[in-house]
């Protein structure tokens, strides 16, 4: 799993059946020091998590499409949760 | 997911078995700041109405087969959605 920040959301109205209902949010990417790497992925929300929150995505298929209860999901990427606090040890 | 434009279509008589009657566009990967990023791929429209300068999002490998009408047909990226508009939140 990944960390990221959610800055954005897509609005579509024609998408793949999966996407029906459910939130896509933009999410940037960021190292376990809170600062962006540079990357970001589109991830359906499913913990309802709002902007500028630092989520846990999820970026493999077998468990997002489990996450989703949708054994046809076309779905790689999910947020599974709202981060409160990441410590690495050795930092303050 | 990631975010592309559609830049082209490509057009194939003779194919494999599966993919018969599926729109292939020509898509250029979208940077953060949607700008281009690496290189351009073709991939299978699953929603059958992206077209050339919209805006996409799209999915990869075992997930760009299971995207497909018909699932599991030889597919490497396809398309999942037209993005209308990316809203920027602050935070």
């Amino acid at each position: 799993m990944k960390i990221g920040r959610v800055s954005g959301t897509v609005v579509s109205t024609i998408h793949h059946r999966v996407v029906e209902g459910r939130r896509l949010l933009l999410v940037d990417l960021v190292g376990f020091d809170g600062e962006p790497t540079g990357e970001y992925v589109l991830a359906m929300d499913v913990v309802d998590s709002g902007a500028g929150e630092t989520v846990l995505v999820l970026d493999e298929g077998n468990g997002a499409r489990q996450v989703l209860a949708d054994p046809e999901a076309p779905i790689r990427t999910v947020i599974v949760g709202i981060v409160d606090d990441v410590a690495v040890a050795g930092s303050e | 997911m990631h975010l592309a434009r559609v830049e082209g279509t490509v057009v194939a008589t003779e194919i494999v078995d599966g993919l018969e009657g599926i729109r292939l566009l020509i898509i250029q990967p979208l940077g953060r700041q949607l700008e281009p990023r690496g290189g351009a791929v073709v991939a299978a429209d699953a929603v059958c109405m992206a077209g050339p300068g919209e805006l996409v999002y799209f999915v990869a490998s075992r997930e760009a087969a299971v995207a497909m009408p018909e699932t599991f047909v030889p597919v490497d990226h396809a398309i999942v959605g037209i993005a209308d508009a990316v809203h920027e939140v602050s935070s």
